[in-house]
Protein backbone atom coordinates (compact mmCIF):
# COMPACT_ATOMS: atom_id res chain seq x y z
CA UNK A 1 0.00 0.00 0.00
CA UNK A 2 1.27 3.16 -0.93
CA UNK A 3 1.79 5.33 1.98
CA UNK A 4 1.15 8.64 0.88
CA UNK A 5 1.33 10.75 4.48
CA UNK A 6 3.25 13.99 4.28
CA UNK A 7 3.53 16.14 7.01
CA UNK A 8 3.29 19.93 5.56
CA UNK A 9 2.93 23.23 7.08
CA UNK A 10 0.41 25.60 5.83
CA UNK A 11 0.90 29.41 5.85
CA UNK A 12 0.14 29.64 9.78
CA UNK A 13 2.86 27.21 10.40
CA UNK A 14 0.19 24.59 11.82
CA UNK A 15 1.13 21.01 10.93
CA UNK A 16 -1.45 18.73 9.12
CA UNK A 17 -1.40 15.01 7.27
CA UNK A 18 -2.53 16.36 4.25
CA UNK A 19 -3.00 12.47 2.83
CA UNK A 20 -4.30 11.33 5.88
CA UNK A 21 -7.82 10.31 4.31
CA UNK A 22 -9.77 9.91 7.77
CA UNK A 23 -9.57 14.12 7.64
CA UNK A 24 -10.05 15.11 4.19
CA UNK A 25 -11.68 17.79 4.87
CA UNK A 26 -9.16 19.91 5.81
CA UNK A 27 -7.18 19.69 2.18
CA UNK A 28 -10.62 20.09 0.91
CA UNK A 29 -10.95 23.55 2.12
CA UNK A 30 -7.16 24.45 1.77
CA UNK A 31 -8.07 23.36 -2.26
CA UNK A 32 -11.29 25.75 -2.15
CA UNK A 33 -9.89 28.82 -1.54
CA UNK A 34 -7.96 28.50 -4.56
CA UNK A 35 -11.26 28.89 -6.63
CA UNK A 36 -11.29 32.67 -8.13
CA UNK A 37 -8.11 32.94 -7.78
CA UNK A 38 -5.92 34.07 -10.65
CA UNK A 39 -3.78 31.44 -12.03
CA UNK A 40 -2.37 33.53 -15.01
CA UNK A 41 -2.15 37.39 -15.27
CA UNK A 42 -1.77 39.47 -18.69
CA UNK A 43 0.44 36.48 -20.18
CA UNK A 44 2.38 36.70 -23.27
CA UNK A 45 2.09 34.42 -26.28
CA UNK A 46 6.00 33.32 -26.77
CA UNK A 47 5.28 33.83 -31.13
CA UNK A 48 2.91 35.55 -32.77
CA UNK A 49 0.42 33.48 -34.58
CA UNK A 50 2.46 32.61 -37.79
CA UNK A 51 2.38 30.65 -40.64
CA UNK A 52 5.04 27.89 -40.20
CA UNK A 53 3.85 26.93 -36.71
CA UNK A 54 0.31 27.11 -38.67
CA UNK A 55 1.93 24.61 -41.27
CA UNK A 56 3.73 22.85 -39.01
CA UNK A 57 0.02 21.60 -37.34
CA UNK A 58 -1.67 21.10 -39.94
CA UNK A 59 1.13 18.31 -41.32
CA UNK A 60 0.81 16.82 -38.10
CA UNK A 61 -2.69 16.69 -38.05
CA UNK A 62 -3.19 15.40 -41.52
CA UNK A 63 -5.16 18.99 -41.72
CA UNK A 64 -5.25 20.46 -46.05
CA UNK A 65 -7.96 22.99 -45.39
CA UNK A 66 -7.60 25.55 -47.46
CA UNK A 67 -8.78 28.02 -44.93
CA UNK A 68 -5.10 27.62 -42.92
CA UNK A 69 -2.80 28.44 -46.14
CA UNK A 70 -2.38 31.13 -48.57
CA UNK A 71 -2.55 35.26 -48.23
CA UNK A 72 -5.70 34.96 -46.17
CA UNK A 73 -5.03 32.22 -43.35
CA UNK A 74 -6.36 31.78 -40.52
CA UNK A 75 -4.91 29.79 -37.77
CA UNK A 76 -6.96 26.75 -37.19
CA UNK A 77 -9.20 27.38 -34.13
CA UNK A 78 -7.99 24.21 -32.32
CA UNK A 79 -4.47 25.48 -32.12
CA UNK A 80 -6.33 28.46 -29.50
CA UNK A 81 -4.10 26.87 -26.75
CA UNK A 82 -1.03 26.54 -28.51
CA UNK A 83 -0.38 30.09 -28.93
CA UNK A 84 -0.03 30.09 -25.27
CA UNK A 85 2.38 27.02 -24.52
CA UNK A 86 5.44 27.72 -22.93
CA UNK A 87 7.33 25.03 -24.93
CA UNK A 88 10.19 23.37 -24.48
CA UNK A 89 12.01 26.04 -22.08
CA UNK A 90 8.85 27.35 -20.81
CA UNK A 91 7.60 30.66 -19.94
CA UNK A 92 10.06 33.47 -18.56
CA UNK A 93 9.45 33.68 -14.98
CA UNK A 94 8.21 37.10 -14.59
CA UNK A 95 5.69 37.13 -17.08
CA UNK A 96 2.33 36.00 -16.44
CA UNK A 97 2.18 32.80 -14.29
CA UNK A 98 1.10 33.66 -10.78
CA UNK A 99 2.17 31.97 -7.61
CA UNK A 100 -1.38 30.41 -6.93
CA UNK A 101 -1.48 27.66 -9.47
CA UNK A 102 2.33 26.43 -8.63
CA UNK A 103 0.78 26.20 -4.57
CA UNK A 104 -2.34 24.52 -5.62
CA UNK A 105 -0.11 21.82 -7.82
CA UNK A 106 2.40 21.49 -4.79
CA UNK A 107 -0.40 21.21 -2.31
CA UNK A 108 -1.75 17.93 -4.37
CA UNK A 109 1.50 16.76 -4.84
CA UNK A 110 2.17 17.25 -1.10
CA UNK A 111 -0.98 14.97 -0.46
CA UNK A 112 0.07 12.40 -2.69
CA UNK A 113 -1.93 13.62 -6.01
CA UNK A 114 1.70 13.44 -7.57
CA UNK A 115 0.38 12.29 -11.28
CA UNK A 116 -1.60 14.51 -14.26
CA UNK A 117 -3.81 14.14 -17.01
CA UNK A 118 -5.88 16.48 -19.05
CA UNK A 119 -9.23 15.41 -19.33
CA UNK A 120 -11.71 18.08 -20.65
CA UNK A 121 -11.02 21.08 -22.97
CA UNK A 122 -13.80 23.15 -23.85
CA UNK A 123 -12.72 25.78 -26.56
CA UNK A 124 -15.13 28.74 -27.87
CA UNK A 125 -13.95 30.36 -30.77
CA UNK A 126 -14.84 34.55 -30.95
CA UNK A 127 -12.37 35.83 -33.37
CA UNK A 128 -10.28 34.19 -35.74
CA UNK A 129 -6.89 34.27 -35.48
CA UNK A 130 -4.18 35.50 -38.46
CA UNK A 131 -0.60 35.71 -38.75
CA UNK A 132 1.44 38.88 -36.77
CA UNK A 133 -1.25 38.53 -34.47
CA UNK A 134 0.54 38.91 -30.61
CA UNK A 135 -1.90 36.89 -28.41
CA UNK A 136 -1.95 37.59 -24.47
CA UNK A 137 -3.74 36.00 -22.23
CA UNK A 138 -5.16 35.47 -18.69
CA UNK A 139 -6.41 32.49 -16.72
CA UNK A 140 -8.41 31.80 -12.95
CA UNK A 141 -8.60 28.88 -11.26
CA UNK A 142 -12.09 27.87 -11.75
CA UNK A 143 -12.91 24.96 -9.65
CA UNK A 144 -11.42 22.67 -7.88
CA UNK A 145 -13.37 19.24 -7.24
CA UNK A 146 -14.11 17.13 -4.10
CA UNK A 147 -11.98 13.99 -4.14
CA UNK A 148 -12.54 11.60 -6.67
CA UNK A 149 -11.83 8.37 -7.29
CA UNK A 150 -11.31 7.29 -11.13
CA UNK A 151 -9.75 4.22 -12.68
CA UNK A 152 -6.49 6.10 -12.64
CA UNK A 153 -6.13 6.79 -8.75
CA UNK A 154 -7.88 8.93 -6.34
CA UNK A 155 -6.93 12.98 -6.69
CA UNK A 156 -9.14 16.33 -7.82
CA UNK A 157 -9.77 17.74 -10.83
CA UNK A 158 -8.38 21.00 -11.29
CA UNK A 159 -10.16 23.48 -13.82
CA UNK A 160 -8.99 26.46 -15.48
CA UNK A 161 -10.70 29.36 -17.84
CA UNK A 162 -8.36 31.44 -19.87
CA UNK A 163 -9.46 33.92 -21.93
CA UNK A 164 -7.02 34.65 -25.06
CA UNK A 165 -6.87 37.91 -26.70
CA UNK A 166 -5.56 40.22 -29.41
CA UNK A 167 -5.36 43.59 -28.06
CA UNK A 168 -8.20 44.32 -26.33
CA UNK A 169 -10.20 41.74 -28.50
CA UNK A 170 -11.17 38.63 -26.97
CA UNK A 171 -10.31 35.88 -29.39
CA UNK A 172 -11.34 32.71 -27.46
CA UNK A 173 -11.95 31.11 -24.38
CA UNK A 174 -10.32 28.31 -23.16
CA UNK A 175 -11.09 25.70 -20.16
CA UNK A 176 -9.05 23.70 -19.38
CA UNK A 177 -9.66 20.68 -16.82
CA UNK A 178 -6.55 17.95 -15.36
CA UNK A 179 -6.82 15.27 -12.84
CA UNK A 180 -3.90 15.23 -10.57
CA UNK A 181 -4.47 12.16 -8.82
CA UNK A 182 -2.12 9.50 -6.91
CA UNK A 183 -1.65 6.34 -8.97
CA UNK A 184 -3.94 3.52 -7.98
CA UNK A 185 -0.95 1.34 -8.90
CA UNK A 186 -1.92 -1.88 -11.01
CA UNK A 187 0.42 -4.21 -9.14
CA UNK A 188 -0.44 -3.20 -5.39
CA UNK A 189 -1.99 -6.03 -3.18
CA UNK A 190 -5.07 -5.65 -1.81
CA UNK A 191 -4.73 -4.21 1.77
CA UNK A 192 -4.82 -7.21 5.01
CA UNK A 193 -8.12 -8.04 6.38
CA UNK A 194 -9.03 -6.18 8.88
CA UNK A 195 -10.16 -7.44 12.67
CA UNK A 196 -13.53 -7.67 13.68
CA UNK A 197 -13.75 -5.68 16.44
CA UNK A 198 -16.84 -5.41 19.04
CA UNK A 199 -17.75 -4.79 22.28
CA UNK A 200 -16.71 -8.30 23.69
CA UNK A 201 -12.93 -7.79 21.98
CA UNK A 202 -12.33 -4.20 21.57
CA UNK A 203 -10.16 -3.93 24.84
CA UNK A 204 -8.27 -6.09 23.28
CA UNK A 205 -7.36 -4.04 20.01
CA UNK A 206 -7.34 -0.90 22.17
CA UNK A 207 -4.21 -2.74 23.84
CA UNK A 208 -2.45 -3.55 20.24
CA UNK A 209 -3.18 -0.15 18.98
CA UNK A 210 -0.67 1.05 22.51
CA UNK A 211 1.20 -1.75 21.14
CA UNK A 212 0.25 -3.87 24.55
CA UNK A 213 -0.52 -7.55 24.32
CA UNK A 214 -3.96 -7.77 27.03
CA UNK A 215 -4.98 -11.04 27.92
CA UNK A 216 -8.49 -11.47 30.06
CA UNK A 217 -8.24 -12.95 33.80
CA UNK A 218 -11.60 -13.93 34.80
CA UNK A 219 -11.62 -11.47 38.43
CA UNK A 220 -13.80 -14.75 39.59
CA UNK A 221 -11.27 -17.44 39.55
CA UNK A 222 -8.51 -16.07 38.35
CA UNK A 223 -8.26 -17.88 35.14
CA UNK A 224 -6.57 -16.54 31.70
CA UNK A 225 -8.68 -16.47 28.61
CA UNK A 226 -7.65 -16.08 25.21
CA UNK A 227 -9.23 -14.30 22.96
CA UNK A 228 -12.16 -12.37 24.47
CA UNK A 229 -14.76 -13.18 25.93
CA UNK A 230 -17.74 -12.33 27.53
CA UNK A 231 -17.59 -15.09 30.70
CA UNK A 232 -15.49 -17.48 32.09
CA UNK A 233 -15.50 -20.60 30.58
CA UNK A 234 -14.41 -22.11 33.52
CA UNK A 235 -16.59 -20.50 36.31
CA UNK A 236 -18.81 -18.69 34.25
CA UNK A 237 -18.15 -15.04 35.87
CA UNK A 238 -18.74 -12.54 33.69
CA UNK A 239 -16.14 -10.14 35.40
CA UNK A 240 -12.59 -9.80 34.09
CA UNK A 241 -10.01 -7.51 34.08
CA UNK A 242 -6.50 -7.88 32.00
CA UNK A 243 -2.75 -8.40 32.48
CA UNK A 244 -0.38 -7.70 30.15
CA UNK A 245 1.21 -10.52 28.50
CA UNK A 246 5.00 -10.61 28.93
CA UNK A 247 5.93 -11.43 24.80
CA UNK A 248 7.70 -14.42 25.34
CA UNK A 249 6.10 -17.86 23.75
CA UNK A 250 6.53 -20.85 22.23
CA UNK A 251 5.12 -22.15 18.53
CA UNK A 252 2.70 -24.68 20.06
CA UNK A 253 1.30 -25.73 16.30
CA UNK A 254 1.02 -24.59 13.13
CA UNK A 255 -0.09 -25.09 9.43
CA UNK A 256 1.61 -23.69 5.76
CA UNK A 257 -1.62 -22.56 3.27
CA UNK A 258 -0.42 -23.21 -0.05
CA UNK A 259 -3.57 -23.06 -1.93
CA UNK A 260 -5.93 -21.26 -2.41
CA UNK A 261 -4.10 -18.23 -2.56
CA UNK A 262 -5.71 -15.19 -0.71
CA UNK A 263 -5.66 -12.05 -2.65
CA UNK A 264 -3.72 -9.74 0.60
CA UNK A 265 -1.33 -12.59 0.97
CA UNK A 266 1.32 -14.77 -0.78
CA UNK A 267 1.45 -18.36 -0.15
CA UNK A 268 2.72 -20.30 1.16
CA UNK A 269 3.06 -18.77 4.59
CA UNK A 270 3.24 -20.33 8.29
CA UNK A 271 0.41 -19.28 10.24
CA UNK A 272 1.18 -20.24 13.42
CA UNK A 273 -0.54 -21.34 16.88
CA UNK A 274 2.02 -19.69 19.72
CA UNK A 275 1.60 -20.84 23.29
CA UNK A 276 2.44 -17.73 25.32
CA UNK A 277 4.11 -17.92 28.59
CA UNK A 278 1.44 -16.76 30.89
CA UNK A 279 -0.47 -20.10 29.18
CA UNK A 280 -3.01 -18.99 26.62
CA UNK A 281 -2.82 -19.41 23.34
CA UNK A 282 -3.07 -17.01 20.39
CA UNK A 283 -3.22 -17.70 16.41
CA UNK A 284 -0.06 -15.55 14.88
CA UNK A 285 1.84 -14.97 12.29
CA UNK A 286 5.69 -16.23 12.87
CA UNK A 287 8.00 -13.46 11.25
CA UNK A 288 12.26 -13.88 10.88
CA UNK A 289 12.13 -17.37 9.30
CA UNK A 290 11.07 -18.71 6.17
CA UNK A 291 7.99 -20.51 6.27
CA UNK A 292 9.45 -23.45 6.17
CA UNK A 293 11.78 -23.23 9.07
CA UNK A 294 8.86 -22.85 11.31
CA UNK A 295 9.02 -25.60 14.01
CA UNK A 296 6.77 -26.59 17.24
CA UNK A 297 7.95 -25.77 20.20
CA UNK A 298 10.21 -22.67 18.66
CA UNK A 299 10.36 -20.20 20.97
CA UNK A 300 9.50 -16.81 19.86
CA UNK A 301 8.85 -13.03 21.14
CA UNK A 302 6.41 -10.69 20.88
CA UNK A 303 6.16 -7.97 18.38
CA UNK A 304 4.03 -5.25 16.54
CA UNK A 305 4.21 -4.94 12.96
CA UNK A 306 2.44 -2.04 11.00
CA UNK A 307 0.78 -3.01 7.74
CA UNK A 308 -0.20 0.37 6.90
CA UNK A 309 -1.91 3.04 8.14
CA UNK A 310 -4.63 1.67 10.19
CA UNK A 311 -3.21 -1.82 11.07
CA UNK A 312 -1.38 -3.07 13.63
CA UNK A 313 -1.24 -6.30 14.65
CA UNK A 314 0.75 -8.73 17.14
CA UNK A 315 3.27 -10.80 15.30
CA UNK A 316 5.98 -13.21 16.57
CA UNK A 317 9.83 -13.25 16.09
CA UNK A 318 11.52 -16.76 15.98
CA UNK A 319 14.21 -16.29 18.73
CA UNK A 320 16.60 -19.40 17.40
CA UNK A 321 16.07 -23.04 16.87
CA UNK A 322 13.70 -25.39 18.26
CA UNK A 323 13.88 -26.32 21.77
CA UNK B 1 -29.19 18.06 -42.63
CA UNK B 2 -31.20 17.19 -39.55
CA UNK B 3 -30.48 16.09 -36.04
CA UNK B 4 -29.98 12.56 -36.08
CA UNK B 5 -28.34 12.55 -39.51
CA UNK B 6 -24.73 11.10 -38.99
CA UNK B 7 -21.19 11.50 -40.55
CA UNK B 8 -19.27 9.35 -42.40
CA UNK B 9 -16.76 8.05 -39.85
CA UNK B 10 -13.04 8.33 -40.27
CA UNK B 11 -10.31 5.74 -39.53
CA UNK B 12 -6.95 7.46 -37.79
CA UNK B 13 -4.36 5.31 -37.55
CA UNK B 14 -2.37 6.30 -34.08
CA UNK B 15 1.53 6.04 -35.30
CA UNK B 16 4.23 6.88 -32.93
CA UNK B 17 4.78 9.91 -35.34
CA UNK B 18 1.31 11.25 -35.12
CA UNK B 19 1.23 11.09 -31.56
CA UNK B 20 4.96 12.47 -31.52
CA UNK B 21 4.51 14.98 -34.40
CA UNK B 22 0.60 16.06 -32.97
CA UNK B 23 2.82 17.03 -29.23
CA UNK B 24 5.51 19.06 -30.60
CA UNK B 25 3.06 21.08 -33.59
CA UNK B 26 1.17 21.82 -29.94
CA UNK B 27 4.54 23.10 -28.28
CA UNK B 28 3.62 19.93 -25.80
CA UNK B 29 7.08 18.41 -24.50
CA UNK B 30 5.32 16.69 -21.57
CA UNK B 31 7.45 13.25 -21.72
CA UNK B 32 4.43 10.89 -21.63
CA UNK B 33 3.82 11.95 -25.28
CA UNK B 34 7.56 11.61 -26.48
CA UNK B 35 9.23 9.08 -24.54
CA UNK B 36 8.51 5.50 -24.09
CA UNK B 37 10.65 5.03 -20.99
CA UNK B 38 9.57 7.92 -19.34
CA UNK B 39 5.92 7.31 -19.88
CA UNK B 40 6.52 3.49 -18.69
CA UNK B 41 7.99 4.53 -15.54
CA UNK B 42 4.86 6.77 -14.75
CA UNK B 43 2.80 3.44 -15.12
CA UNK B 44 2.10 4.41 -19.08
CA UNK B 45 2.49 1.12 -21.15
CA UNK B 46 3.54 3.93 -23.82
CA UNK B 47 3.24 7.11 -25.24
CA UNK B 48 0.06 8.35 -25.65
CA UNK B 49 -1.35 11.35 -27.77
CA UNK B 50 -1.40 14.15 -26.41
CA UNK B 51 -5.52 16.24 -25.40
CA UNK B 52 -4.31 18.85 -27.77
CA UNK B 53 -3.60 16.50 -30.67
CA UNK B 54 -7.16 14.99 -30.30
CA UNK B 55 -8.62 18.47 -29.99
CA UNK B 56 -7.22 19.38 -33.47
CA UNK B 57 -8.51 15.72 -34.93
CA UNK B 58 -11.76 16.27 -33.90
CA UNK B 59 -11.89 19.99 -35.36
CA UNK B 60 -10.84 18.64 -38.56
CA UNK B 61 -12.86 15.86 -38.86
CA UNK B 62 -15.44 17.99 -38.45
CA UNK B 63 -14.59 21.22 -40.84
CA UNK B 64 -13.26 18.08 -43.90
CA UNK B 65 -16.80 17.25 -43.38
CA UNK B 66 -18.75 20.32 -43.71
CA UNK B 67 -15.98 21.89 -46.46
CA UNK B 68 -13.77 25.09 -46.09
CA UNK B 69 -16.54 27.43 -45.63
CA UNK B 70 -17.67 25.56 -42.63
CA UNK B 71 -15.94 27.86 -39.41
CA UNK B 72 -15.51 26.30 -36.19
CA UNK B 73 -17.50 28.28 -33.06
CA UNK B 74 -16.84 25.83 -30.16
CA UNK B 75 -15.21 22.35 -28.93
CA UNK B 76 -15.90 20.88 -26.52
CA UNK B 77 -13.94 17.27 -25.34
CA UNK B 78 -13.58 14.91 -22.83
CA UNK B 79 -10.86 12.36 -23.32
CA UNK B 80 -11.20 9.22 -21.94
CA UNK B 81 -8.89 6.01 -22.68
CA UNK B 82 -5.34 6.47 -24.04
CA UNK B 83 -4.84 7.05 -27.72
CA UNK B 84 -1.60 4.39 -27.56
CA UNK B 85 0.70 3.84 -30.92
CA UNK B 86 -0.46 1.07 -32.92
CA UNK B 87 -4.40 1.38 -32.33
CA UNK B 88 -6.69 3.24 -34.54
CA UNK B 89 -9.17 5.76 -33.79
CA UNK B 90 -12.45 5.58 -35.25
CA UNK B 91 -14.50 9.09 -35.51
CA UNK B 92 -17.82 9.03 -35.40
CA UNK B 93 -20.51 12.11 -35.66
CA UNK B 94 -24.24 12.74 -35.23
CA UNK B 95 -26.18 16.33 -35.79
CA UNK B 96 -27.58 16.91 -32.42
CA UNK B 97 -29.14 20.07 -33.86
CA UNK B 98 -29.34 22.44 -36.51
CA UNK B 99 -30.22 26.39 -35.93
CA UNK B 100 -30.96 28.95 -38.29
CA UNK B 101 -29.33 32.81 -37.51
CA UNK B 102 -29.35 35.75 -39.33
CA UNK B 103 -26.33 36.02 -39.47
CA UNK B 104 -25.23 32.40 -39.40
CA UNK B 105 -26.85 28.40 -39.32
CA UNK B 106 -25.26 26.65 -37.31
CA UNK B 107 -25.12 22.71 -36.34
CA UNK B 108 -23.79 21.49 -33.50
CA UNK B 109 -22.37 17.76 -34.10
CA UNK B 110 -21.71 15.04 -30.94
CA UNK B 111 -18.10 13.71 -31.52
CA UNK B 112 -16.95 9.93 -30.42
CA UNK B 113 -13.95 8.59 -31.56
CA UNK B 114 -13.43 5.36 -30.14
CA UNK B 115 -9.97 3.05 -30.10
CA UNK B 116 -9.08 -0.80 -29.02
CA UNK B 117 -9.34 0.39 -25.11
CA UNK B 118 -12.36 2.10 -25.16
CA UNK B 119 -13.88 5.60 -25.61
CA UNK B 120 -10.89 7.82 -26.36
CA UNK B 121 -12.76 10.98 -26.76
CA UNK B 122 -16.87 12.10 -25.99
CA UNK B 123 -16.96 16.17 -27.01
CA UNK B 124 -19.79 18.39 -28.96
CA UNK B 125 -18.59 20.73 -31.44
CA UNK B 126 -20.75 23.70 -33.40
CA UNK B 127 -19.86 25.04 -36.33
CA UNK B 128 -21.35 27.68 -37.53
CA UNK B 129 -21.88 28.62 -42.08
CA UNK B 130 -22.17 32.20 -42.17
CA UNK B 131 -24.99 33.42 -44.15
CA UNK B 132 -24.79 35.17 -47.32
CA UNK B 133 -24.24 39.06 -47.29
CA UNK B 134 -27.98 39.13 -48.90
CA UNK B 135 -29.72 37.72 -45.89
CA UNK B 136 -27.72 39.61 -43.39
CA UNK B 137 -28.93 42.93 -44.83
CA UNK B 138 -32.44 41.97 -44.14
CA UNK B 139 -33.68 40.30 -47.37
CA UNK B 140 -34.89 37.10 -45.89
CA UNK B 141 -35.46 33.97 -48.40
CA UNK B 142 -36.84 30.72 -47.90
CA UNK B 143 -35.24 28.15 -45.52
CA UNK B 144 -31.17 28.01 -46.61
CA UNK B 145 -30.37 24.96 -46.93
CA UNK B 146 -27.37 24.10 -45.01
CA UNK B 147 -24.33 23.03 -47.08
CA UNK B 148 -24.48 18.90 -47.58
CA UNK B 149 -20.73 18.29 -46.80
CA UNK B 150 -17.64 18.57 -49.59
CA UNK B 151 -15.94 15.72 -48.16
CA UNK B 152 -19.02 13.56 -46.58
Amino acid sequence: MVNNKQEVSDDLGNVGNLGDTSNPGDLEKRLKAFEGRPSVVAGVGKDPVNAPMIRHWCEAMGDTNPAYAGPDAIAPPTMLQVWTMGGLSGHRADIGRTEAYDELLALLDEAGCTSVVATDCEQEYVRALRPGDEVTFDAVIESVSERKTTKLGTGYFVTTRMDVRVGDDLAGTHRFRILKYAPAGRREKPPRPRPVVNRDNAGFWEGVRQHRLLIQRCTGCGTLRHPWLPGCTTCGCPDWDTIEASGEGTVYSYVVPHHPPFPAFEPPYAVALIELAEGVRMISNVVGVPYDKVRIGQSVLLEFQAYDDDLVLPVFRARGEAA
Amino acid sequence: MKPGDELPPLEIPITRTLVVAGAIASRDYQDVHHDAELARQKGSPDIFMNILTTNGLVGSYITDHFGPRAVLRKVAIRLGAPNYPGDTMVLTGTIEDVAEDVADDTATVRVIGTNSIGRHVTGTVTVAFPAPAARRTGARQAPVTLPAGEAG
